[in-house]
C-alpha cells in the first residue's frame, strides 16, 4: 500500500525555495550574467585579425563544449585552489570555497556556449548593415556596439533563452561539489524523511513549470523577430 | 573648379578577377553623375571605392582634397562625410526611424541630442515621413524605407550622396516616390553619384553618364549627348537594350 504524505512540501518549503530555490537563481542569473559578458569578450577575441589570439579563444571554447559539464565543475573544484595560489603566489593552494567554484566554474563553461551563440549571430548580419554603418562614419567599435551586437544578440534571443533554462537546469550538478541547490535541497529533505518519491515529483512538477512557462516565452519572442525580420528589406 | 571626386588610373582585382581598370573620373561640386552599364561591370565597386568601402591596388582617389589612399587618412572620419544609399537600404532594423537619423549625428558627429533631433525631423518632414519618426524600418514599405536611408544621408551634411541602385530593390509603384526625393535633391544642387538604370531620371537631371563595361569606363559624357549619340557599340547595345525595357 503506498501512502503519500505531501505534507513533507509543505514542512519543508521555507528550505526548498529560501536555501535551494534561491542558490539555483542565484548561480542561473550570475553565471548567466557573466558568461554571457565573458562570452562576447570571446567572440571578439575569436574574430581578431591576430591569429594567436583567434586560436587560443577557439581552441578554449572548443574544448570546454567537448567535456561534459559534471567532469568541468569537478575539476575545477580541485584545481582552482591551485591556480589562484599560482597567481597569487601564495605558498599553499588557496582555499577557494565551493560556492565560487562554482560561480567560476559555471561562468567560464556558459561562456564558450555563448560565444558561439554570439557569433552565429554576428555572422547572420547582412554584409549590407556593416557597409552602411561604416558609410555613416561609425569606427569598427562603435560599429560593433551599437549596430552588429544589438542586431546579433536580438536575433539570438530565443537561442540564448533556451541556454539559461539549460543552464537553470544544470545548476543541480553543483552536488558533486556538496552545493544544494534546489533539487538537492529536495533530495536531503526526502532523505531525512523517507520521502523521496514525494520530494521528486515535487521537484519535477517546480522544474517543469518554470521551464516550460520559460519555453512558451522563448517561443512568442522567436515567433515576434521571425515577423520583424521576415518584413525588412525588399 | 577644383573637382570634388577626383580618381585616376584606378584598377583593383579580387583575386584574379581584374574588376576596375584604369578608370578615370572626376565629379565636380553640384554635379549630378550617373553610372550605368551591364551587370558585373563593375559599378557598385568603383562607387564604394569612393569613400574607401573598397581597397584598391592602383591610382588614386582624392575626395574633397583627401587622398584616400593615404595611410594617414582617417577613413572612418572622411566617410562621415560622404552620404551612401543603398540598393537594400541597409536601416538599422533594431532601431527606429528617428534613432536611424540620429545615431550617427550623436556618436560619429557629437551633435547633442536635441540638435540631432531636430535635424532628423526636418529631413524627415522633407521626404514627407516624418509621421513615422517612431516607427521601426519593418513596419514600413520599400519606398518609405528608401527614402528613410536618403534622409539618414543627409543628416550628415554630406559633401556628396553615393547612390547604389536605390530603386532596383523597390517595386514598381514605389519608385517614383523615391526618384522624386533624388530629382529634388539634384535640383537643390547636391552633389550626386548615382548608379542606376533609370535613364528618365538620368536625362531629367544628370549632367553627366558614365558607361562602364568589364571593369572600364567606355564613356564618359554630357547626359544629352549619351543618351542622342552614343559614342562606342557596347553603349549603344546597352541603350537599346535598356530603352526597350523601359519603354516595354
Ligand atoms: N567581394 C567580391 N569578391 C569577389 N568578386 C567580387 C566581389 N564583389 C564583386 N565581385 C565581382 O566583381 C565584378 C563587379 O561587381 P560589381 O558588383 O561591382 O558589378 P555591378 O556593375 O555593380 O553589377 P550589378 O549591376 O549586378 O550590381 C563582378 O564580376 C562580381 O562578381
Ligand atoms: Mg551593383
Amino acid at each position: 500500500m503506498v501512502d503519500f504524505d505531501f505534507g513533507v512540501i509543505i514542512r519543508s518549503a521555507g528550505y526548498l525555495f529560501y536555501e535551494g530555490m534561491a542558490f539555483t537563481l542565484f548561480l542561473t542569473f550570475f553565471a548567466g550574467t557573466l558568461g554571457f559578458a565573458l562570452g562576447i569578450l570571446l567572440a571578439v577575441l575569436r574574430s581578431s585579425s591576430y591569429r594567436p589570439v583567434r586560436w587560443l579563444a577557439a581552441t578554449y571554447v572548443n574544448t570546454i563544449r567537448s567535456l561534459p559539464l559534471v567532469l568541468v565543475i569537478f575539476w575545477f573544484f580541485f584545481l582552482v585552489p591551485f591556480v589562484t595560489q599560482w597567481v597569487v603566489g601564495s605558498p599553499r593552494p588557496v582555499a577557494v570555497g565551493a560556492v565560487w567554484s562554482a560561480l567560476i566554474t559555471f561562468t567560464l563553461f556558459e561562456a564558450a556556449y555563448f560565444c558561439e551563440i554570439i557569433r552565429s549571430g554576428i555572422n547572420g548580419i547582412p554584409r549590407g548593415q556593416i557597409e552602411a554603418s561604416s558609410a555613416l562614419g561609425f569606427r569598427p567599435v562603435q560599429r560593433f556596439l551599437l549596430i552588429i551586437l544589438p542586431q546579433a544578440v536580438r536575433n539570438m534571443t530565443p537561442v540564448i533563452l533556451t541556454q539559461l533554462i539549460i543552464l537553470f537546469q544544470d545548476t543541480s550538478l553543483v552536488y558533486v561539489v556538496s552545493l544544494t541547490d534546489f533539487l538537492g535541497a529536495a533530495g536531503k529533505i526526502g532523505q531525512r524523511d523517507g520521502r523521496l518519491v514525494e520530494m521528486y515529483l515535487f521537484s519535477a512538477a517546480v522544474y517543469f513549470v518554470i521551464c516550460y512557462a520559460a519555453s512558451i516565452l522563448v517561443r512568442r519572442l522567436s515567433e515576434r523577430n521571425t515577423i520583424s525580420l521576415a518584413r525588412v528589406g525588399s | 573648379m577644383a573637382a570634388l571626386i577626383d580618381m585616376k588610373l584606378v584598377s583593383k582585382w579580387y583575386g584574379d578577377l581584374h574588376v576596375l581598370k584604369e578608370c578615370t573620373a572626376s565629379v565636380t561640386k553640384g554635379e549630378v553623375v550617373v553610372i550605368c552599364g551591364p551587370s558585373g561591370s563593375g559599378k557598385s565597386t568603383l562607387i564604394k571605392c569612393l569613400n574607401g568601402l573598397e581597397q584598391i591596388q592602383k591610382g588614386t582617389i582624392i575626395v574633397d582634397g583627401i587622398d584616400l589612399g593615404s595611410p594617414k587618412t582617417d577613413l572612418p572620419a572622411l566617410r562621415s562625410r560622404i552620404g551612401m544609399v543603398f540598393q537594400h537600404f541597409e536601416l538599422f532594423p533594431h532601431l527606429d526611424v528617428l534613432a536611424n537619423l540620429t545615431l550617427a549625428q550623436t556618436k560619429v558627429l557629437r551633435r547633442a541630442k536635441a540638435e540631432a533631433e531636430e535635424r532628423a525631423m526636418t529631413l524627415l518632414k522633407r521626404v514627407g515621413l516624418e509621421a513615422k519618426a517612431r516607427s521601426y524600418p519593418a513596419q514600413l514599405s520599400g519606398g518609405q524605407q528608401q527614402r528613410v536611408a536618403i534622409a539618414r544621408a543627409l543628416a550628415m551634411d554630406p559633401v556628396a550622396v553615393l547612390f547604389d541602385e536605390p530603386t532596383s530593390a523597390l517595386d514598381p509603384e514605389m519608385i517614383s516616390e523615391v526618384l522624386d526625393v533624388m530629382v529634388a535633391l539634384a535640383r537643390e544642387g547636391t552633389t550626386m553619384v548615382a548608379v542606376t538604370h533609370e535613364m528618365g531620371f538620368a536625362r531629367q537631371v544628370a549632367d553627366r553618364v558614365i558607361f562602364m563595361d568589364g571593369g572600364e569606363i567606355v564613356e564618359d559624357a554630357p547626359s544629352g549627348g549619351f543618351f542622342e549619340q552614343p559614342q562606342s557599340e557596347r553603349a549603344r547595345a546597352f541603350l537599346s537594350k535598356i530603352l526597350a525595357h523601359t519603354a516595354g
